[in-house]
């Protein structure tokens, strides 16, 4: 088989995984794109490992790490999520704001001055 | 070791019956992927993931990998897809079409995505133009080897991952528990 | 000890003096009167030792490499001739006095401690410029006399007349300063040496090529520092320092340091005919106006301030005339009387509570009051209006018989004209200089009205020193004839045409001084009581200091100055309007240029500042505003620079790989 194949495959479907990742507004969305860049991984893994004919098979052992590591990965990050869901009521990607800049009323670089000279 | 085309195979444009089933199973898997992450309807999102995901697993069996492909099914199909579905009911998803399942970071990630995909398929290509995977030898991923590396030479890593798994039970057990009355932390 | 060595300590104690004044001032009180008054006289008694050893004809000459420089060598020496050794005697012993007077004047002051170091080291410069046998060494104690003077002029630094008048008398001194300094740079260029001797040897052998722009150089700060026209302004208004410093600084030395310098370097001068007619042109104006000014003034220390302005002109005149032993004569006759009508003049405002003239003439008996003071200064004052034998009669006949030389045409190199202008300038002078005399001792002790109030005897302290210098104002002039080998050997005695005619015009100055002051004695005059200090009964020092803030009443009528002046007692009062001139032809444009940097600092240089500044925070508001929180916008950034990248790396791969 062409070596392309499974490689250009993975190649897609890593883009599309990362096309859920920044485009889909709920958590459990993105991790299930996360899940399809993972798998997209693997599969590039496993391709690789064939054609390689390697002896230790270093490639598929990797690959079942890896679903191993996704699967915990996946647990943690719905607990995290219901965590997030049960104490801010919303599970939207776009609510979790808690690192932006906090917005000054009027925030022009003049207010901006006396917060320099006070923390000076 | 880099194989160079084997006299034997006829080049590109004449592709056996795997490369066929390959591409026609890899048409259906990116297909069902596209759709898991564009479609507005959260559950039917995850359920075009297990398709995806069972796309893959015949991947793997066409390249001989048959104890991967079972692995995937068992646990991605098996345990993930359900852990997600119990994550969409938890939190309430909407059932039937939600109008703001995307952000609007739609058309930054629509760029990025085009971009990344043309940037690593035209790479890949152009690096693996002329190399054939030689798949008329002994199965590369039966059961029985997969094994035999796993415990002989892959053990260390194999126990590492158990404790991490222990780990993130652990964690996940932790993150959730609701927190019994009079204790703060 | 060797002549040397003593001459070397006698700059030096007193600068030990001071630096240990300064030291231990505010931590031993006790000791600040000894340290103050005891090196001053053992440098005294040293200086005599040293003219007394060095015999008046010969000249020392001791001198060590300070450093070298590259081009023109600095040494350290000393370069002692009659003048030195005699000038040096004056300074000690004046100096002296003034800190023996300073210890009751200032008896209760709480700066006395700085002043007493800075007077110390006013005196260790003086005598450094006197002994020095380099030019830049001499600089040296030239500046640190200018400096010290800015502070003791200051000292009561609490009123603004004090801080005022020791800027001005800082800066007009450093106006002429600085042609100094480039005069003495050229001098030394074209002799290839700073040291006295050899520059006097240049100059004798004709080595001098532009004698007469050195000369003028050298006249500026000559100009300056001797309070001659046009840079004279500062000396009236240094009156607002205490009284023992116009003594010391402002009649006696610093004054006189300019003369001295002129005196020294006479050769250099002589050199150019154009600069010696400069200097009597300007002697000339400078003796007129000043009398003139004189006969004007309310405050008495103003008085004494223009006649000393006067009298240097009397030297600088001797010096144009090509006479320096006159010059030489006349600056330590002049030292001693002026210094003592100072001091007098201190205890008389002490005891008269006010340093008005006219409130003075409207109390009487203050003769009484102060015994000691009346005596010594009308001594002194005889001697200023120079009447035989006192010793200002002597000074001066030498300085006009040295014009009459020069104006008949007997000394070679100078032009007879200069000898003309001293002379007919000198006459009139000393005909005003008895006027004014007079009308100060008429108006201070024949005042008629309520008696002075008692306060006692002055200080001890103060009143001795008055008589020690009341010798040398009497005797000085007799004595010059066992003196003339210090004098380059010139005799100084009158002749006696200008004798006749120099004291005959003072007498006629005098009388009719008193004919119009017992005329307008006789009218009655309003009996208004002037104003006097708020604590007469206080030490000298702090009446001096309340009574600068006293306003001098308006023109009195019985003042004989006002009606001999006429029509000219108005500007002659004001100084002859100079210091407006001053005024707007140098402050408002240097003010004005002062506020246009200020104008461009702000507005031009500080929006580049602001703007830079303002750049900067408007750039971090605009990174800021990237800040947004979401997760998948840093997410988004992140991977599209790294694909950026990743395809940048791919491109330049590839090209490389195919070039």
């Amino acid at each position: 088989m062409h070596l392309a194949y499974p490689a250009v495959l993975a190649a897609l479907l890593f883009c599309v995984g990362l096309y859920g990742v920044l485009a889909r507004r709920n958590a459990i969305l993105v991790l299930m794109s996360v899940e399809l860049m993972l798998n997209a991984v693997n599969l590039n893994l496993v391709a690789f490992d064939v054609w390689l004919r390697d002896a230790l098979h270093a490639g598929q052992a990797l690959t079942l790490f890896t679903i191993a590591i996704a699967a915990a990965e996946i647990g943690i990050g719905l607990a995290i999520v219901l965590m997030v869901y049960r104490n801010r009521g919303t599970s939207d990607v776009d609510r979790l704001r808690d690192t932006a800049e906090p917005a000054e009323s009027g925030a022009t670089p003049e207010s901006t001055d006396e917060k320099a000279e006070a923390a000076a | 070791m880099i194989l160079a085309a084997p006299p034997t195979h006829p080049g590109f444009l004449s592709p056996t019956g795997v490369e066929i089933a390959f591409l026609l199973v890899g048409l259906v898997t990116l297909g069902a992927a596209v759709v898991s992450v564009t479609t507005k309807q959260l559950v039917h999102a995850a359920l075009w993931l297990v398709v995806a995901l069972g796309g893959l697993a015949v991947e793997y069996l066409l390249l001989t990998a048959e104890f991967i492909a079972w692995v995937q099914v068992l646990i991605y199909v098996g345990s993930v897809v359900v852990l997600l579905l119990f994550g969409l009911m938890l939190t309430k998803a909407p059932i039937g079409r939600s109008p703001d399942a995307d952000s609007g970071n739609r058309p930054v990630a629509l760029a990025v995505a085009a971009a990344a995909a043309a940037a690593l398929v035209w790479v890949v290509w152009d690096a693996f133009r002329k190399t054939w995977i030689e798949l008329d030898g002994p199965a590369q991923g039966s059961t029985d080897v997969t094994g035999e590396t796993l415990f002989r030479h892959w053990v260390l890593p194999f126990e590492a991952l158990s404790v991490l798994l222990l780990a993130a039970l652990v964690g996940a057990i932790v993150l959730s528990r609701k927190k019994p009355e009079g204790e703060r932390d | 000890m060797t002549t040397t060595t003593l001459a070397v300590l006698v700059p030096v104690l007193p600068f030990l003096g001071a630096a240990a004044g300064l030291a231990v001032g505010r931590t031993a009180p006790g000791f600040v009167r000894p340290l103050a008054v005891l090196p001053t006289l053992a440098a005294a008694v040293l200086a005599v030792l040293v003219a007394v050893r060095q015999g008046g004809n010969t000249v020392i000459e001791a001198s060590t490499q300070l450093t070298p420089t590259g081009s023109v060598p600095i040494t350290l020496g000393l370069h002692i001739d009659g003048f030195a050794a005699l000038v040096a005697v004056l300074v000690g012993v004046v100096a002296s006095c003034v800190q023996i007077y300073s210890t009751g004047y200032l008896r209760e002051d709480p700066r006395y401690a700085s002043y007493a170091a800075l007077v110390s080291l006013f005196t260790a410069a003086m005598l450094l410029v006197v002994y020095s046998g380099d030019l830049m060494v001499l600089l040296v104690g030239w500046e640190i006399m200018g400096i010290c003077s800015y502070f003791l002029v200051g000292h009561y630094w609490e009123t603004p007349e004090a801080r005022s008048a020791s800027l001005k008398a800082f800066l007009v001194t450093k106006l002429g300063d600085v042609p100094f300094l480039f005069g003495l740079f050229a001098l030394a260029t074209d002799a290839g040496t700073f040291r006295i001797d050899g520059i006097l040897s240049t100059v004798a052998s004709g080595g001098l090529d532009h004698p007469t722009l050195v000369a003028l150089l050298l006249l500026a700060g000559v100009a300056g520092k001797s309070a001659q026209f046009p840079l004279h302004t500062w000396l009236p208004d240094a009156m607002a320092g205490p009284t023992p410093v116009s003594a010391l600084i402002h009649a006696a030395t610093m004054v006189a340091a300019g003369i001295y310098f002129v005196a020294r370097l006479l050769p250099v001068f002589a050199a150019s005919a154009a600069a010696m007619t400069v200097l009597a042109v300007m002697a000339a104006i400078t003796m007129v106006g000043s009398a003139l000014a004189a006969l004007a003034q309310d405050d008495i220390k103003r008085v004494l301030a223009y006649s000393t302005i006067g009298q240097l002109g009397y030297m600088a005149g001797a010096l144009a005339v090509g006479d320096r032993g006159a010059a030489v004569f006349h600056l330590l006759s002049h030292a001693a009387f002026k210094a003592l009508l100072f001091l007098a003049a201190g205890a008389v405002i002490h005891a008269a509570g006010t340093n008005s003239l006219t409130a003075m003439s409207r109390t009487g008996g203050l003769a009484k009051r102060i015994p000691d003071a009346y005596w010594t200064m009308t001594v002194a004052l005889l001697a200023l209006a120079a009447i035989p034998p006192f010793a200002g009669f002597f000074s001066k006949e030498a300085v006009l018989v040295a014009a009459e030389h020069t104006a008949l045409g007997e000394r070679t190199g100078i032009p007879a004209g200069a000898g003309w202008t001293v002379l007919v300038a000198g006459l009139l002078t000393a005909l005003l200089t008895a006027a004014y005399a007079l009308r100060l001792w008429l108006r201070a002790f024949r005042g008629r009205g309520p008696q002075a109030p008692d306060h006692g005897r002055q200080p001890i302290a103060m009143t001795s020193v008055l008589w020690v210098l009341a010798i040398p104002s009497l005797g000085f002039g007799l004595g010059a004839a066992y003196l003339d080998d210090w004098f380059d050997g010139e005799a100084l005695t009158p002749t006696l045409t200008t004798a006749v005619l120099g004291t005959g015009l003072a007498v006629a100055g005098g009388a009719v001084t008193y004919a119009v002051w017992r005329t307008l004695a006789a009218r009655a005059v309003p009996a208004v009581t002037p104003p006097h200090v708020a604590h007469p009964d206080a030490e000298a020092g702090l009446v001096e200091a309340e009574a600068l803030h006293l306003p001098h009443p308006a023109e009195d009528p019985a003042d004989p100055g006002r009606a001999l002046l006429g029509p000219l007692h108005g500007p002659a009062a004001d100084g002859f309007r100079l210091d407006a001139l001053y005024a707007k032809a140098f402050v408002r444009p240097v003010l004005g240029a002062a506020s246009l940097v200020r104008f461009l600092d702000r507005e031009v240089v500080d929006t580049y500042v602001r703007g830079a500044a303002g750049t900067a925070k408007g750039l971090g508001w605009l990174v800021r505003r990237a800040q947004t929180g979401n997760v998948q916008t840093y997410l988004s950034a992140l991977l599209a620079g790294s694909v950026v990248l990743a395809i940048a790396a791919v491109a330049l791969a590839n090209a490389f790989a195919g070039a």
